[in-house]
């Protein structure tokens, strides 16, 4: 029972991480009718906003100590943060230590203003173009992308800590009348679980409850009418393609402290995030959301020891396994709108 | 002439010139010079050249005739490759009854993989044909072990059984893949002048299996089964409605393409005896779509040309680094030499991925129609300023 | 350094009758009269330094070509000669090799076997390498190892340490410095024994390929060995980046150790992860729970960050050692780069010296020449000791350092420290070893 309840809450933390990156790969992917395949690059550009952020506020002078060696037997250079000269000590590092979270408001204009430029200077271009040619276009950007954080960032991956109050763990099963120590599950998982609820919830209620959200529905649902009606579609789409960007980037900015990220984080992604959002049936953002969780916990049932020791090997396929078995009996996946991507 | 019009026969002719005289073309520089560098004119390499060839000629079969998007097909190579390496281990080092087995496995995985996944068209079409060959690829790598190798992938060894033929040669090394005797690594050296050109079996023998790919793929693109399957692409709906059953018509393709795979996988197989898993990887999957839109979807030729230009960039780019461009730029001043140094060494070496990146965004951006088109540009600006001379330059022309 | 130097066609040219064709019956590029093949003409001999420049492991390729660069720069007499001085044979003169210039080429591996292959091909074929070496998984490893024998090329192993490339893959033609999984599990149990104590109940996350199996195999024989249980091994993907799934049970298993048979980006996120349910801090069967990563490498701690402190773990070499070989070695490397190398990098380095003094010592490039010169040689002064290159498999034995994640890091390369150097008797294993069995060394092929 407890290891079951450890692995929903473990599907439900993977199943976040996918729902965002596929929230925000169906915003471009099922409504603009491209194939984005620089998704998984903005989602490592997200996680790479924080990265930027941790090594600006620690960005130090150097003062020689001669008490100290370095490992070649010179007087070591001692590093200070220079918010730690500014600030004190103590509210300098406690700023560095809240990195991560103050990189959230650092990377929603930087990835909206990413986005803002992919579309305006090289995906509008493509939208009239075969899908083909998107792939091809777009695996170039994030090619690009990739090897440009790599040339400054190098292919190590890089620690990014959360702040010290959301390491460790909460004893979940306490709470609930389990041993302690059974149920137990790090804070910042729940902490990004949390978060990724609330932006789904945003961008759901934005999409719901605004006028620009409501031309937008209009326009992914037909947008040659729309556009007869005198409304410039076309802008909006450029601000859906900024938020799309923001979502994926966010869900990098807060994946930073689970996974140290590293440059081709986002290609791992990649893949994945296609099937979900395939899985979830194209054009629908609930869909997206839903399947991302859907494979999320599936996937964390599938490394249980006793399903492993029944079939050997289930944990190597069962997204690929699920979302086979999901396309032959629902012929547009979950929730998927008839004549999206099917020519 | 073999049943073809005359400008594909002049097509046909024009590939198999260049294949045969690929270790001069491909090797213009003299083995000194600085220029070296960029020479592809060495066994491993031209052999790469032909068979991503036949990968991206079986691909193009699929893609370019129907529109169907297989994002799965690097599978069927690499069941190719394993079926021959099981055969050189089990059964003989000649690489016929080894290439043969890899196409009809590829076949057969295609017939299955082809039938569940074209009841899906569109991007779920090209999910599902993702998702069979990832399984393959996670299951290769680690519980199919015992078959497969796993990461090190499927190799020969001094104690494979055999049946016709040694398990080790006399001076104890393992026995080399051969075509009747021929075998497939040795290798004539032409030096000429300040030039070494290198005349391998291997290529020649998979550059003969190109030519049969192409001209069957031409023969395919020109018969009524290929309007067929251009119709598929057209518009399915209204062929559906004609009450035609397009199905069929594109599982032929799909096995078809697969053996294409099939047999590619075979002759790298052939070419060197090993196996491995990561040639299932949907990256390789992605690779064969790569080539294939970036020398142009559709056309006769492109394919082979945008298989030719990744494979180039691999495996010539990727070797030049920090010392070889020092001794490029050696002329300029210590300043401006480590300035260009410092600009080249983004786009080569460990940055090859960078200048590939920039080239598959260049060409798709301004030469919608792959680098064919440009070579069509091209030939038109040739032509207009040799006076309009009609059908003058119609050198490697695609034939769509 | 003008172009020429890096392929011996340069030289071709000038014997080469202009304009007149010439035909040889060779087999991949062989000079026909040499006896073997790529022997080098002229006056420079060319190594093909074959790593990972693109994809998870690319920084640890170019801490090995930083090594290999500055290893072809002490050969050529350039620089303050590094470990050259402290090496016990003193074959070398710092003018080359057998008086040739050495020269090199470089590729990426990729890591994956096939492009591996291919690079190190286009280096036999077309640039005429006398010797490739290089590699950071054993896959590759093993790849190319099988390619050079075939070829009749000798390699010199980089980082690879699996158990089968000096056991059920080994060959004639190859030859590895770096240790492997048995010596990390014979020179890490008793140490584990020693601070954790002999009753101990292990947990295995097993990356599901053949590395991660041998090592999951090699420490448990020896931590049972000494008294430990196993109460699970769990394989995980190799794909896996988030191994919350697999770590969540670890705490209910009744385990009070877990064993992370991980590499690179794998152990970096397992590691992560596992910090961050918090199990560092729990008490399990009355004792303190604890985390143990078999292999360490420099640029894998400094990615998991803090979570390796306190850690235990094995490296084939530090560069905190105090001998006269590791001294030279990390300042010389330390002066051109600015930061101490890693293991793999000194791993790379000696490897070539290695193949460099074998090749003066034998008096020739042949590939039989130089396997028969390293077989059962004995050296010193290159930082591990006292080392043996055993002819039976072709694999050195040296001191194992047992290391460490330091808790109050000085700077930041200063991340592992030395908890015990495991002399070299006690990794020593049988030739015939069951681990190892199953291989066939073969006869030295000098291609041609």
């Amino acid at each position: 029972m407890d290891a079951i309840i450890l692995q929903i809450l473990n599907g439900l933390d993977k199943g976040s991480a996918y729902a965002l990156i596929a929230l925000g790969l169906t915003l471009i992917f099922g409504t603009l009718g491209v194939v984005n395949f620089a998704h998984g690059a903005l989602f490592m550009l997200g996680a790479f906003c924080a990265v930027t952020l941790n090594k600006l506020l620690s960005f130090s002078f150097e003062t020689i100590d001669p008490t100290k060696t370095d490992f070649l037997g010179n007087p070591a250079k001692v590093k200070t943060a220079y918010v730690e000269s500014w600030f004190g000590p103590d509210v300098g590092a406690a700023i560095i230590d809240w990195s991560v979270p103050l990189a959230i408001l650092f990377s929603i204009p930087i990835m909206v203003g990413i986005g803002y430029v992919m579309e305006r200077g090289l995906i509008k271009h493509f939208y009239k173009r075969e899908h083909a040619d998107q792939i091809l276009v777009t695996f170039g950007l994030a090619i690009v992308i990739q090897e440009l954080v790599k040339h400054y960032y190098g292919a190590n991956p890089i620690q990014t800590p959360a702040p010290s109050a959301f390491r460790g763990s909460l004893d979940f099963g306490a709470m609930f009348g389990f041993d302690p120590n059974v149920i137990i599950y790090p804070y910042w998982r729940l902490v990004y679980f949390a978060f990724a609820a609330v932006v789904i919830g945003a961008v759901f209620a934005f999409l719901r409850f605004t006028t620009f959200g409501m031309v937008v529905r209009a326009g992914m649902a037909d947008r040659e009418t729309v556009g007869l009606l005198g409304i410039n579609i076309d802008k909006r789409f450029t601000i859906m393609f900024g938020i799309a960007a923001a979502v994926a980037g966010l869900a990098g900015v807060m994946y930073a402290p689970i996974n140290s990220p590293n440059y081709h984080m986002g290609m791992d992604f990649l893949v994945l995030s296609f099937v979900v959002v395939v899985v979830g049936g194209m054009g629908s953002l609930p869909g997206a959301v839903a399947a991302g969780f859907l494979l999320g916990i599936l996937e964390s049932f599938a490394s249980m020891n006793e399903v492993k020791s029944l079939l050997p090997g289930i944990d190597q396929i069962i997204i690929y396994l699920v979302a086979i078995i999901i396309l032959l009996t629902r012929p547009r996946g979950l929730l998927g709108r008839k004549g999206v991507m099917e020519e | 002439m073999l049943g073809l019009h005359s400008k594909d026969f002049k097509t046909l002719v024009i590939v198999a010139v260049l294949t045969m005289l690929a270790p001069f073309i491909l090797n213009p520089f003299p083995s000194g010079s600085a220029m070296a560098q960029f020479n592809a004119g060495y066994p491993d390499l031209m052999q790469r050249f032909v068979i991503f060839g036949i990968f991206a000629i079986g691909f193009n079969i699929l893609f370019g005739l129907t529109g169907y998007l297989s994002f799965g097909h690097a599978a069927f190579l690499g069941v190719g490759s394993y079926s021959a390496v099981w055969m050189f281990k089990l059964l003989s080092m000649n690489v016929i009854p080894g290439i043969i087995l890899s196409v009809i496995v590829a076949g057969i995985f295609a017939l299955i993989i082809g039938f569940i996944s074209l009841r899906r068209t569109g991007i779920y079409f090209s999910i599902l044909t993702l998702a069979f060959a990832q399984m393959s690829f996670n299951l290769a790598y680690s519980v199919l072990t015992p078959i497969t190798n796993g990461e090190t992938g499927l190799q020969l060894t001094l104690n494979d059984p055999r049946i016709l033929g040694v398990s080790a040669t006399e001076s104890g090394g393992i026995p080399v893949t051969n075509f009747f005797g021929a075998e497939m690594r040795s290798t004539y050296e032409l030096v000429v002048g300040g030039w070494d050109f290198q005349f391998n079996t291997g290529y020649y023998f998979c550059a003969m299996m190109l030519l049969l790919a192409f001209y069957l793929s031409i023969r395919i693109f020109r018969s009524p089964f290929g309007l067929m399957l251009r119709a598929i692409k057209a518009n399915k709906t209204r062929l559906n409605y004609t009450g035609l059953n397009t199905r069929p018509y594109a599982l032929a393709a799909f096995v078809i393409s697969g053996m294409y795979a099939g047999l590619a996988g075979g002759l790298l197989a052939s070419m060197d005896p090993l196996a491995g898993a990561e040639r299932m990887q949907w990256t390789a999957s992605g690779e064969v779509v790569l080539m294939t839109i970036l020398g142009g979807a559709g056309t006769l030729i492109g394919p082979v040309v945008g298989a030719g230009f990744i494979k180039y960039f691999e495996n010539i780019f990727s070797k030049i680094n920090d010392s070889v461009l020092h001794g490029w730029f050696d002329f300029l001043p210590q300043g401006m030499e480590n300035a260009a140094v410092w600009v080249t060494e983004h786009f080569v070496g460990p940055g090859w991925h960078l200048t590939l990146g920039l080239l598959f965004m260049l060409v798709v951006t301004f030469l919608p129609g792959g680098l064919v088109e440009g070579g069509q540009r091209l030939a038109r600006l040739f032509r207009r300023k040799s006076g309009d001379k009609p059908d003058a330059a119609s050198q490697s022309k695609p034939a769509e | 350094m003008s172009n020429t130097n890096f392929t011996r066609r340069g030289v071709l040219k000038t014997g080469a009758v202009a304009g007149a064709g010439l035909a040889l019956p060779t087999y991949l590029s062989a000079a026909s009269h040499s006896g073997y093949t790529n022997a080098p003409q002229g006056s420079t001999v060319t190594l093909g330094f074959n790593v990972p420049q693109t994809g998870p492991y690319a920084d640890e390729g170019m801490d090995e070509l930083r090594a290999y660069e500055l290893a072809v720069e002490h050969l050529n007499g350039e620089g303050d000669g590094g470990m050259m001085s402290t090496f016990s044979s003193k074959a070398l003169q710092g003018n080359g090799v057998l008086g040739k210039k050495v020269a090199y080429v470089t590729g990426d591996t990729q890591t994956k076997s096939d492009a591996a292959r291919a690079s190190a091909k286009s280096m036999i074929e077309k640039d005429g390498a006398i010797m490739i070496s290089g590699g950071s998984s054993s896959g590759v490893a093993v790849a190319v190892q099988g390619l050079c024998q075939e070829a009749g090329i000798i390699f010199m192993a980089g980082l690879t340490h699996s158990n089968d490339t000096t056991g059920k893959d080994k060959k004639a033609n190859g030859f590895r410095h770096f240790f492997n999984a048995y010596m990390s599990g014979a020179a890490l149990a008793p140490v584990l024994a020693k601070q954790y104590g002999p009753d101990r109940k292990a947990y295995h996350l097993t990356a599901d390929y053949t590395w991660g199996w041998t090592q999951q195999e090699s420490i448990q024989a020896a931590t049972e060995a000494l008294g430990w249980q196993t109460v699970n091994n769990v394989l995980t993907p190799l794909a896996q980046t988030d191994f919350s799934s697999y770590i969540a049970p670890v705490l209910n298993s009744g385990a009070d150790v877990l064993v992370l048979n991980h590499y690179g980006g794998n152990m970096v996120n397992s590691l992560t992860n596992a910090v961050q349910f918090g199990l560092r801090d729990k008490m399990v069967n009355g004792k303190q729970f604890e985390i143990v990563v078999p292999l360490y490498s420099e640029l894998m701690a400094k990615g998991a960050g803090p979570n390796i402190k306190g850690i235990l773990g094995s490296t084939n070499w530090s560069w905190t050692l105090q001998d006269e070989g590791t001294k030279a070695f990390v300042k010389s490397f330390g002066t051109k780069y600015g930061f101490p190398p890693s293991n793999a990098a000194q791993t790379c380095y000696a490897q070539t010296m290695l193949y460099a003094d074998a090749a003066a010592r034998a008096g020739s490039f042949n590939p039989c020449a130089i396997a028969e010169a390293l077989e059962g040689f004995e050296f010193d002064g290159l930082g591990n000791g006292p080392t043996l290159y055993r002819a039976d498999d072709h694999q050195c034995f040296k001191d194992v350092l047992v290391m460490k994640g330091k808790e109050d890091p000085a700077n930041e390369h200063d991340l592992l420290e030395i908890v015990e150097v495991t002399p070299r008797a006690q990794v020593e294993y049988a030739p015939d070893h069951p681990m190892f069995a199953g291989g066939n060394l073969g006869t030295c092929n000098p291609g041609a």
